[in-house]
């Protein structure tokens, strides 16, 4: 599948640059509640992929038919339509996974990186393009929350995925898992650890 | 073409989206719903498990439920087996019965030879409903072990209810007092004691939904005290 460069950066874009969670500072409230095992946040980033990602190619297709004057009303029934069926299949397939995630994926309605995408690029451009926005910053979404929870399970809980990757002869040598990183304020403090980690990287980034 | 600013534009607009979506939604739920009712049946397993401290996962907890749980009927206030599926039953729709009709479920379970029984209960806690199972021993008065769900207390505050260490509280505790009056279980705050019956610590924090709990277990295991004292 060939991408054109200008599609290209449009998918890639929000994977560093432009990343709505440590560029743009969206949707960090469901950053800090779900990261807390990798197994939720790989659920949920999946989950905010595939709603932003249809909710951008649905709106862009209506794009020219909406009446302006309740575009925020059909912009939320398509939204929340799309997390409907995603919470149902959850239920269906990965009944643990939903429970853990329970409310927050009812939430991902409110995620404003969702209806951010929506005014901002699917009012104005074509399906294919406005698809490719979504799949990307869900995905630029869905990297930090891996890369959080990833972390979080691994000094939190000693585990991965639920399985034991610190070994126990760690611990008995007096190694303990960090309390402190499976609570939420853990989660504000590695993701600024990657916000730091990121501007040092990239210049640009840097306020003046 | 219409007006696309117009209100009658605007209002077919808005109906088109709503039937569509709503048609989508009925067909999604409607797929799905086996595979859902049978995950909710298995969670529903875990958790009476849960109350014997037997952790499952998804894929045996079917399998250990079958081999544990040797039989299970339905009681009537009176104490009296009447007819009815205990599994299917559900107590939050039975509240709405007048008492008399009232199915209360019983599990039986054999545990190292031992009979253990297993009372259903249902609450309320802060935001919604709280439940759980009660599994006694064979004086159908000694607390064996207990598991508590909930749909949406404060994590971390209210919803420790669910974790094995609120439960584990509750083990060798009993519900009827030595003149063999059923006096239930209460929950305290930590520190404190109950006079005249057996009590556990509450939730530092979840003080409303340990007050659930307490008024749970006075209210769903009294309603079985005439099955108990048989």
């Amino acid at each position: 599948m060939g991408l054109s460069e200008k599609n290209k950066l449009i998918l890639l874009g929000p994977l560093g640059k432009d990343n709505p969670i440590t560029v743009q500072m969206l949707g960090i409230c469901s950053a800090l509640a779900v990261t807390s095992k990798l197994e939720p946040s790989i659920v949920m980033a999946l989950s905010v992929t595939v709603v932003t990602a249809f909710s951008n190619l649905v709106i862009s297709l209506l794009r020219n038919t909406i009446p302006s004057r309740i575009r925020i009303i059909v912009q939320l029934v398509v939204v929340a339509t799309l997390v409907t069926i995603v919470n149902e299949i959850l239920k269906a397939f990965a009944y643990d996974v939903s429970k853990q995630l329970s409310v927050f994926i009812g939430l991902i309605i409110t995620n404003c990186i969702v209806m951010g995408r929506l005014e901002a690029f699917a009012l104005g451009n074509k399906p294919w393009p406005s698809f490719l926005d979504g799949a990307g910053n869900g995905l630029g979404y869905g990297i930090i929350l891996i890369i959080v929870g990833f972390f979080r399970e691994l000094f939190g809980s000693g585990t991965l995925l639920g399985f034991q990757v610190i070994p126990q002869s760690f611990y008995d040598m007096g190694y303990s898992n960090n309390g402190l990183m499976i609570l939420p304020p853990m989660a504000l403090i590695v993701v600024a650890c990657i916000i730091w980690v990121q501007r040092a990287k990239d210049k640009d980034l840097q306020e003046k | 073409m219409m007006n696309k600013e117009g209100n009658s534009y605007t209002l077919v607009y808005a109906s088109i989206v709503v039937i569509l979506v709503a048609v989508a939604l009925a067909f999604v739920s409607q797929t799905l719903r086996p595979q859902q009712a049978k995950n909710e049946a298995i969670d529903k397993m875990q958790q009476i498990l849960g109350s014997l401290h037997v952790t499952t996962t998804g894929a045996n907890a079917e399998m250990e439920y079958k081999k544990l749980i040797t039989d299970s009927y339905v009681v009537n206030v009176k104490g009296e087996k009447i007819e009815g599926d205990a599994f299917v039953t559900e107590p939050a729709e039975e509240l709405n019965k007048p008492e008399s009709e009232r199915k209360y479920p019983v599990y039986e379970a054999m545990i190292d030879g031992k009979k253990k029984y297993i009372l259903s209960m249902r609450g309320t806690g802060l935001w919604g409903p709280i439940w759980g199972f009660m599994a006694l021993n064979d004086d159908k008065n000694t607390v064996y072990g207990a598991s508590f769900g909930h749909a949406g207390e404060t994590p971390g505050l209210g919803a420790e209810i669910d974790k094995p260490a609120f439960g584990k509280e509750f083990i060798g505790k009993k519900f009827f007092n030595h003149e063999g009056q059923f006096v239930s279980i209460a929950i305290v705050k930590p520190g404190k004691i109950a006079q005249g019956k057996d009590y556990v610590d509450g939730i530092s924090g979840g003080t409303i939904t340990s007050q659930g709990v307490d008024a749970m277990l006075s209210n769903s295991i009294g309603a079985y005290h005439e099955f108990l004292k048989k």
